[in-house]
C-alpha cells in the first residue's frame, strides 16, 4: 500500500443459505489506493476482514467474464470498476440482479448455461466438406457482419440489466440471442432453420420490450439489444414466409 | 442433503431502482398520450360525420382552457416520445452500411429526428394553409 491510502466503505449484500432467511447488508471499511478496482476491494475483505465472503473472479482484466456484480445498482465487471470513482461515498456491492443468489455475490447460472446450449452455439455447416476439399472460406466482409456478436464473454451483465428476464426467467435473453444471431448470419452456417424455432418460441425474442439497457452495460460492445430486435423482424418474416413457400422459414 | 437454497430477489418496484428504467417507463408512459390524442381526433371525425352543427360543437369544446393545456402537455409528451423512440432506433434496426462503412448511431438517431421534424412541419404548414 502506498502513502496516499484512503479508507472507503464497501457495503456488501451477504447471504448464507445455511443460516440466513434472506440477504442482508454488511459494511466493511477497506483501505484503498487509486489503482484499486472494486474486485480488489472485495478481495481485501476476504483476505483481511472476513474470509467467508464468497465471489467469483479469475482474470482481473475484463476477459473472463466471471466478476460481474451490481455496483451501486449497475451491472458491472468489478475488475474494471474503480473504488476511487466512488470515494468518499460508500460503494454498494450486490450479486448480479435477476439471478438466484447461491451465496453472497455468487449467483446460480445454470439457467444461462442451459440457454447457451439450446441455441447450438457452433457452426452447423451449410454444405459438408471433406478434409481434402479444405477449409470453409469467408471474406473479411462476411466476417465483419457477425464479428461484434462473437465478442461475448458470457459475463451475464446484460441479463442483470434486463427487467424482462427478471420478470420471466424463461426468456432466452440478450447474450444467448446475440450468440444465436452470430451463428445465424455466419456465411458458413446452415442452422438458421433450427434456431429460428427458438427465436419464434414463447421464450423467444418477443419477450423483449426494447429497454436497451443490456447494450448499455455490455463491456464488450456486443449490442445484444440489436441482435434481439433484428430477430423480431426475422421472426415476423419467418412467420409470413410460411404462406409463400411450401416449407416456410423454420422447420 | 444439499445445503443449497438459492435466494430469488423480488422484482417489485424494479423500474424505480435505476434511472435508465425510469426513463424507459416515462417513454412507455408517453405512448398513452399518443393514444389519447388519436382518440380525440377520432371523436372529431365522429362529430364531423354528424354534420356541421355537431362539428362546430366539437370545435368550441376544444377552446376550453383545460383542453388547450392538455394539448400542450400532449405536445411535450409526444416530443419526448419521439426523442426517446429515435434514440433507441439504432439498437432496433439492421446495420446500415454506406460506402463500406457502418452508419454510426448518432446519424441514425439524427436522421430519424430530422424526418420527424420535417414531417411535423409539413403537416403544420398544410393544415395552416387550409385553415386560412
Amino acid at each position: 500500500m502506498s502513502e496516499n491510502q484512503r479508507i472507503i466503505e464497501i457495503e456488501v449484500l451477504r447471504y448464507n443459505p445455511e443460516t440466513d432467511k434472506e440477504p442482508s447488508k454488511q459494511v466493511f471499511e477497506v483501505p484503498f489506493t487509486d489503482d484499486m478496482s472494486v474486485l480488489q476491494g472485495v478481495q481485501y475483505i476476504k483476505d483481511y476482514l472476513d474470509g467467508s465472503l464468497s465471489f467469483r473472479w479469475s482474470c482481473r482484466m475484463a476477459i473472463c467474464g466471471s466478476c460481474g456484480m451490481m455496483i451501486n445498482g449497475e451491472p458491472s465487471l468489478s475488475c474494471e470498476t474503480f473504488l476511487r470513482d466512488y470515494y468518499p461515498a460508500r460503494v454498494r456491492v450486490e450479486a448480479l440482479a435477476h439471478f438466484p443468489i447461491e451465496k453472497d455475490l455468487v449467483i446460480n447460472m445454470e439457467g444461462f448455461i442451459e440457454k447457451l446450449e439450446s441455441i447450438q452455439p457452433y457452426i452447423i455447416p451449410k454444405e459438408e466438406r471433406t478434409l481434402a476439399q479444405g477449409e470453409y472460406l469467408q471474406t473479411p466482409a462476411q466476417l465483419a457482419s457477425y464479428e461484434q456478436f462473437s465478442s461475448c464473454i458470457n459475463c451475464m451483465l446484460c441479463y442483470a440489466a434486463c427487467p424482462q428476464f427478471g420478470l420471466n426467467s424463461e426468456f432466452i435473453g440478450p447474450a444467448a440471442m446475440a450468440l444465436l444471431h452470430r451463428y445465424n448470419i455466419d456465411s458458413r452456417d446452415g442452422g438458421k432453420g433450427e434456431r429460428m424455432e427458438l427465436v419464434n418460441s414463447e421464450e423467444g425474442v418477443f419477450n423483449c420490450t426494447a429497454v436497451g439497457y443490456c447494450s448499455e452495460v455490455c463491456p464488450k460492445h456486443v449490442d445484444p439489444a440489436n441482435a434481439v430486435n433484428q430477430n423480431k423482424t426475422n421472426s415476423a418474416a419467418d412467420y409470413f414466409m410460411r404462406f409463400l413457400t411450401p416449407k416456410g422459414g423454420a422447420k | 442433503m444439499s445445503k443449497r437454497r438459492p435466494y430469488v430477489r423480488p422484482m417489485a418496484g424494479w423500474w424505480r431502482k435505476n434511472p435508465f428504467f425510469v426513463e424507459y417507463m416515462i417513454h412507455e408512459g408517453t405512448a398513452l398520450f399518443v393514444a389519447a390524442y388519436a382518440l380525440i381526433l377520432l371523436t372529431g371525425l365522429v362529430y364531423l360525420s354528424r354534420g356541421e352543427a355537431a362539428w362546430n360543437v366539437w370545435l368550441e369544446g376544444l377552446k376550453n382552457p383545460w383542453y388547450i393545456a392538455f394539448h400542450w402537455l400532449t405536445l411535450a409528451a409526444m416530443c419526448y416520445h419521439t426523442y426517446t423512440w429515435f434514440k433507441i432506433m439504432p439498437r432496433t434496426m439492421p446495420p446500415v452500411v454506406v460506402g463500406g462503412k457502418r452508419l454510426p448511431d448518432f446519424a441514425i438517431t439524427g436522421s430519424g429526428l430530422a424526418v420527424a421534424a420535417t414531417a411535423s412541419l409539413a403537416m403544420l404548414g398544410l393544415v395552416w394553409g387550409m385553415a386560412r
